[in-house]
C-alpha cells in the first residue's frame, strides 16, 4: 500500500513535537476529516531555522508531516513558501490515489505557519481561535452531509440511509 | 514469530479438515452436477453433502440451502429477491442504519426502482428496538432486513422477537447472519427468520462461497437468470469445490462449536479488559452482554486507527481498523456513528477478532505491545495534548 519512504517517515518520524517559543504555527485540517496537522517555526535571518510538527493522521499524514519538516529545515522563506504538496507526495516515492487528497496537508501547514510569522512581525494581531475555526470549517465543506438530518452520507448516493430523503448533489466541492 | 492474526472477522484461514476435503475433490471429481452420466452424478452427490451439510448446522432441511458467491450475493439475493417477487404486494422496506454495505448498496438500487426505505435507528449499544420496527409498518412492507450480529460493534440483533412481528403482520424476514454462523448457535427453528445469509469464510471455510437460507414457501426472485440449478433460485453452474469446503467447514463448526465457544470468549474477556485496564480513554463498542464472543471493537481517544493498525502490524499483529483513513470511502463507520459516536473518536477505532488458533500468549502479547503505541501516536497527536491540558 505504501512506499518504501512512506513507511520510513511513518515509523521513524523526523522533528516531531512542539516548539514553545515558536515564532509561526500553522494548523490544518481537523480530526472529523481524519487528518490534523500542526506545524511549528522557529525563524532566524528569513531562514527555517527549526521546524517542528504534531499530526493527528494515518500513515500518510504522518509520513507527509515528516518529509515536509526534512525539505523545509534550512530553506529561506521564500522557498519554504514554494513547497507544494505534491512536491512532498514526490519526495516521499509517491502517495497511494485515496490519500493524496485528505493526508497531504503539509506544505498548508507550512504555508499557514509562514503565513502566521509574517503577519505576527507586521505587527497584526492574529485571532488564533478564529483562524482555526476557519480551517476546520474549509475542511467539512469537503464532506457529505444529508440536509434534512445532519448526518454524513456517501459522495453518490442517492438518498440518505439515515432518514431516507432524497439528496441532490450539487454542492461545490 | 510468526503473525498473530486477529482479524478473522475480515477472513478465517481454511480448517485443516476443510483444505483436506477440497483437495481430494478437486483430484477426484470434475463433472458438472446437472449431466446424468455417472461422472456428473459425483458431483451431484458431492453438491448434496454439503447441502445437508450446511443445513445442519443451523437446523435447516436440505431443499432450503441455496449456495451463493459469498456473503454480499446472498445478501442482494434475498432482498432484491422480495423486492421483485412481491412487487404487487407493496414497496416498502424496513431496515436499521447499521447494516453491512451490501444491504445498504442494495436497497439503494432498490430505491432507483421506486421502493421506499425506512432505516431505523439503534441506541448507544448498536440495539434496534423490536417496537420501532413493529411502529414501522405499513401497509405497502414486503420486507424486514436486520442483521443478526454486527460486524463493527459485535451486537446481537434481537432478531427472534423481530421475527415474530413480521410472521403476525405476513411481511418476509430477513436476516443479513454473515458473521454469526458458525462463530455463535444459530438455530433458524428458534429464529424463526424467512431468509438468512451466511459466508463460509466466517467459519473456516474458503472465501467466494456463501448460501442463503430460503424458507419453504418464500417468494424469492433469482438474481442470476439462466439454468435450473439450485431448484432454479441460483442459476450457473456452483463453484463446487468451494461448496464442498463450505459443507465440510460446517460439519466441524458444529462439532467444535461447544469447545470454541467458551475458550474464545475467555480470551476475548481477558483482551478487552486488559485493554482497559492498560490504557486510559478508550471506549469498548457495543454491547456489554449481548455481542459477538470473538470481537473486542475498541475507540482510542486522540490517535488514528489506520496508525495504531499499521504499528501493530509491524509488531506482527493483525487487526483490522474502522477510520475513515482505511475505509477507502474516506469517510467515519456508519455503524460508529449511527451509535452516537463523534467523528474524531470513530476515527481511532480498531477491530480484534479471534479465532479458533489464538492463544492466551497471542492475548498477552497484544496486552505488552499495544499500550506505548498508543502513547507514541498521542504524544504525536496534536488533539491530545489540548484536551490534556485543559
Amino acid at each position: 500500500m505504501y512506499s518504501e519512504i512512506v513507511m520510513d517517515h511513518f515509523k521513524n518520524p523526523r522533528n516531531v513535537g512542539e516548539i514553545t517559543d515558536a515564532d509561526g504555527i500553522g494548523e490544518v485540517g481537523n480530526p472529523v476529516c481524519g487528518d490534523m496537522m500542526n506545524v511549528y517555526i522557529k525563524v532566524d535571518n528569513d531562514k527555517i531555522a527549526d521546524i517542528k510538527f504534531k499530526t493527528f493522521g494515518c500513515g500518510a499524514a504522518i509520513a507527509v508531516s515528516s518529509m515536509l519538516t526534512e525539505l523545509a529545515k534550512g530553506k529561506t522563506l521564500d522557498e519554504a513558501m514554494k513547497i507544494t504538496n505534491k512536491d512532498v507526495a514526490e519526495a516521499l516515492g509517491g502517495l497511494p490515489q485515496n490519500k493524496l487528497h485528505c493526508s497531504n496537508l503539509g506544505a498548508d501547514a507550512l504555508h499557514s505557519a509562514i503565513k502566521n510569522y509574517m503577519d505576527r512581525k507586521a505587527g497584526k494581531i492574529k485571532d488564533t481561535a478564529k483562524d482555526r475555526e476557519e480551517h476546520v470549517k474549509s475542511r467539512e465543506a469537503q464532506a457529505c452531509y444529508c440536509p434534512y438530518c445532519s448526518k454524513e452520507v456517501q459522495e453518490e448516493s442517492p438518498f440518505c440511509i439515515f432518514c431516507g430523503t432524497e439528496i441532490s448533489h450539487e454542492h461545490d466541492h | 514469530m510468526g503473525v498473530i492474526y486477529l482479524d478473522h472477522l475480515s477472513g478465517t484461514p481454511l480448517h485443516p479438515r476443510v483444505k483436506e476435503a477440497m483437495i481430494h475433490h478437486i483430484n477426484t471429481v470434475y463433472g458438472n452436477p446437472v449431466s446424468d452420466h455417472q461422472v456428473g452424478q459425483m458431483a451431484a452427490q458431492a453438491l448434496d453433502t454439503a447441502r445437508s451439510q450446511v443445513a445442519a448446522l443451523i437446523n435447516a432441511d436440505p431443499g432450503e440451502i441455496v449456495f451463493e458467491s459469498g456473503g454480499t450475493e446472498s445478501v442482494n439475493h434475498a432482498i432484491k429477491g422480495v423486492a421483485i417477487g412481491m412487487r404487487e404486494k407493496g414497496n416498502h422496506i424496513i431496515t436499521t442504519n447499521i447494516e453491512h454495505k451490501s444491504v445498504l448498496n442494495s436497497l439503494r438500487t432498490l430505491r432507483l426502482l421506486d421502493y421506499t426505505v425506512t432505516s431505523l435507528d439503534v441506541d448507544p449499544h448498536g440495539m434496534v428496538d423490536p417496537a420501532a420496527v413493529e411502529a414501522a409498518i405499513t401497509p405497502g412492507t414486503i420486507l424486514i432486513s436486520i442483521m443478526l450480529a454486527n460486524n463493527e460493534i459485535g451486537t446481537i440483533e434481537p432478531i427472534a422477537e423481530i421475527a415474530k412481528i413480521a410472521q403476525k403482520h405476513k411481511i418476509v424476514c430477513h436476516t443479513d447472519a454473515v458473521d454469526a454462523v458458525g462463530v455463535i448457535p444459530v438455530d433458524i427453528k428458534t429464529l424463526g427468520v424467512d431468509l438468512l445469509s451466511m459466508a463460509a469464510n466466517q467459519f473456516y471455510g474458503p472465501p467466494g462461497v456463501g448460501a442463503l437460507y430460503v424458507r419453504k414457501g418464500t417468494r424469492v426472485w433469482p438474481l442470476l437468470d439462466g439454468g435450473m440449478q439450485e431448484n432454479k433460485r441460483r442459476a450457473g453452474t456452483e463453484n463446487l469445490i468451494g461448496i464442498v469446503g463450505m459443507g465440510v467447514a460446517a460439519e466441524v463448526a458444529k462439532e467444535e462449536l461447544p469447545e470454541r465457544l467458551p475458550r474464545i470468549k475467555a480470551l476475548r474477556d481477558k483482551l478487552r479488559d486488559g485493554l482497559v485496564a492498560r490504557i486510559p480513554s478508550i471506549i469498548i463498542n457495543g454491547h456489554p452482554t449481548q455481542t459477538l464472543p470473538h470481537l473486542v471493537s475498541v475507540s482510542v481517544k486522540y490517535i488514528e486507527g489506520e496508525s495504531l493498525m499499521l504499528m501493530l502490524d509491524e509488531e506482527g499483529i493483525a487487526v483490522a481498523t474502522r477510520s475513515a483513513c482505511a475505509s477507502g470511502s474516506l469517510r467515519a463507520s456508519h455503524v460508529l456513528i449511527s451509535t452516537g459516536m463523534d467523528f474524531a473518536s470513530a476515527q481511532g477505532t480498531l477491530l480484534f477478532s479471534l479465532g479458533r488458533d489464538t492463544a492466551e500468549a497471542d492475548v498477552d502479547r497484544v496486552l505488552e505491545v499495544m499500550p506505548p503505541i498508543v502513547q507514541t501516536l498521542r504524544d504525536m497527536s496534536p488533539i491530545y495534548k489540548k484536551e490534556h491540558t485543559t
